[in-house]
């Protein structure tokens, strides 16, 4: 009888994490910024029908680089979570650090157990009432590892040097036209090319919005809110 | 090769329910009978809203109801709202028993928003109209204790460019309507009511006008319906429901609008 291979743990999930790395590596990238009415989102994308950013509540939003029809399945999961939880108790009730927790525990268990890892990074980001709290930004990784953004986060291939960038250029308290051009800027720093307002995917959980503050900006308004820098 | 694996996916359409979802998950969530030892009607006790009503006019829809729940010969509340927003161009008016009525409003309004988010899309109003007769249909049970619930729902079809009202029976049939409806234990007198005063194409300030009409005739020969409560100050919720999106009619556009048909209606000396 043949004896299965032996692969050591450690090896085995260096190899797991280089492999999901180097498929996020490979996708375009998100950047998340808090603005002066609420969380800002750009998405280098260049389709209109496939969503990388999107609702999940009245206040949370979500965004996953990677492979689409794994993070769309996360997209759909958390919408349940949210949509259950928010049915039994209370609105008020459905926090962005759950629906986190919940995908830190799936990614997490996928990473262990599943010969293939998830090639995804998520971001959980929930708007702040304006009571006094604070807005909340989740970064998931393939890996289950989670962590809390301040100001601003970004995922996808250049992420590192996206990140550098903003850790230069972030103010806070920016009005979106600004808001946007930084980000739109951030996009680009490892690229040569300039991203117009049909590569781009941007939302906006906006605490001046009754309800569901999640508000997805059309091409139209984009090009005008890019255009006041020209 | 085993095709079970990826072949459920298509069949699975009900993927962007959120009622399904929630049959399936969380059965202990889902409303439905609760189960009863003795087999004495229930209705008795339990608060009813009374009398909604749903009308076209010019722009699209207007809804109304009276704020009074009541429990065989008492009042129950004196502020319940009958009129729900179920979406951004839609809303659900409830009569009959309010607990599962409320219930019955919530989770449509949860199924719209959830479809609306899974597939980035709007069901389309007959979409709408459909799911809420299935959602009656379910409460048949319910209904056959006493517990029956009978919305109207009306909307702003945005293929069709109108507005849109069905009224819906207990085992969950669906008929549109192409004027205007009631329902409810006031909505006899309120449709009587509107049979005389309802013409095509009327503008916003009438169609006001016909709704509280109808609405405090209602009042006025069903014990159960709430009339315009000038002690306390609280009037029928109007709503309308146009191109631009659900909204509501003021308060104090709804006192005014009462009192004007009061004191009209002084003036002549007769009820009606």
């Amino acid at each position: 009888m043949p004896l299965p291979y032996y692969v050591s743990p450690e090896q085995m999930m260096k190899d797991k994490a280089e492999y999901a790395r180097k498929g996020i590596s490979r996708g375009r990238s998100i950047v998340t910024l808090e603005i002066r009415d609420g969380i800002l989102l750009v998405a280098e994308n260049p389709s209109t029908l496939l969503h990388k950013v999107s609702e999940i509540y009245d206040r949370i939003a979500f965004a996953g680089v990677g492979k689409y029809n794994e993070f769309e399945n996360l997209r759909i999961a958390g919408i349940r979570h949210a949509d259950i939880k928010g049915y039994s108790y209370s609105r008020g009730d459905v926090t962005a650090k759950a629906l986190a927790n919940a995908y830190s525990q799936a990614l997490g268990n996928i990473f262990t157990q599943d010969i293939k890892p998830f090639e995804v990074e998520v971001l959980v980001a929930e708007v702040a009432e304006g009571n006094g709290t604070r807005n909340e930004i989740y970064h998931i990784l393939y890996d289950g590892t989670i962590e809390d953004e301040r100001n601003y986060a970004a995922m996808g291939g250049q992420a590192d040097e996206i990140r550098r960038f903003l850790k230069d250029h972030f103010r806070e308290g920016l009005p979106l036209d600004e808001a946007l051009q930084l980000g739109v800027r951030a996009l680009t720093v490892t690229q040569n090319k300039t991203l117009s307002e049909r590569d781009l995917e941007v939302a906006v959980l906006d605490r001046t919005k009754e309800r569901r503050k999640f508000r997805r900006i059309p091409p139209e308004a984009l090009s005008q809110l890019l255009g006041t820098q020209r | 090769m085993n095709d079970e694996r990826w072949q459920h996916l298509f069949r699975d359409h009900a993927n962007s329910s959120f009622s399904d979802l929630l049959r399936r998950d969380s059965p202990h969530l889902f409303p439905g009978p609760a189960t009863r030892s003795s087999a004495e009607p229930a209705a008795e006790s339990v608060p009813h809203g009374t009398t909604v009503l749903a009308l076209r006019y010019r722009d699209g829809v207007f809804m109304a109801g009276d704020r009074q729940a009541t429990a065989g010969y008492q009042v129950a509340s004196r502020r319940i709202e009958k009129i729900f927003k179920a979406d951004d161009l839609s809303g659900v008016g409830i009569a009959g028993a309010a607990g599962p009525a409320m219930e019955m409003a919530k989770l449509f309004q949860t199924e719209l928003e959830h479809y609306e988010k899974v597939e980035g899309d709007n069901l389309s109003l007959d979409g709408k109209a459909n799911k809420l007769g299935q959602m009656i249909r379910m409460n048949l049970q319910a209904a056959m204790m006493g517990l029956a619930v009978v919305p109207i729902f009306a909307g702003f079809d945005e293929k069709a460019g109108v507005g849109r009202l069905f009224k819906y029976d207990i085992t969950g049939g669906r008929y549109e309507e192409t004027n205007y409806d009631a329902q409810g234990s006031g909505s006899k007198d309120a449709r009587d009511s509107l049979k005389k005063l309802w013409r095509r194409d009327m503008s916003r300030d009438e169609a006001l006008r016909v709704s509280l009409e109808a609405l405090i005739d209602a009042a006025d020969e069903d014990v159960g319906t709430g009339g315009p409560d000038l002690v306390r100050g609280i009037f029928p919720s109007v709503k309308t429901i146009t191109r631009s999106g659900f909204g509501d009619v003021t308060d104090d556009e709804v006192k005014r609008v009462c009192e004007t048909i009061l004191s009209e209606r002084t003036k002549t000396g007769n009820g009606g």
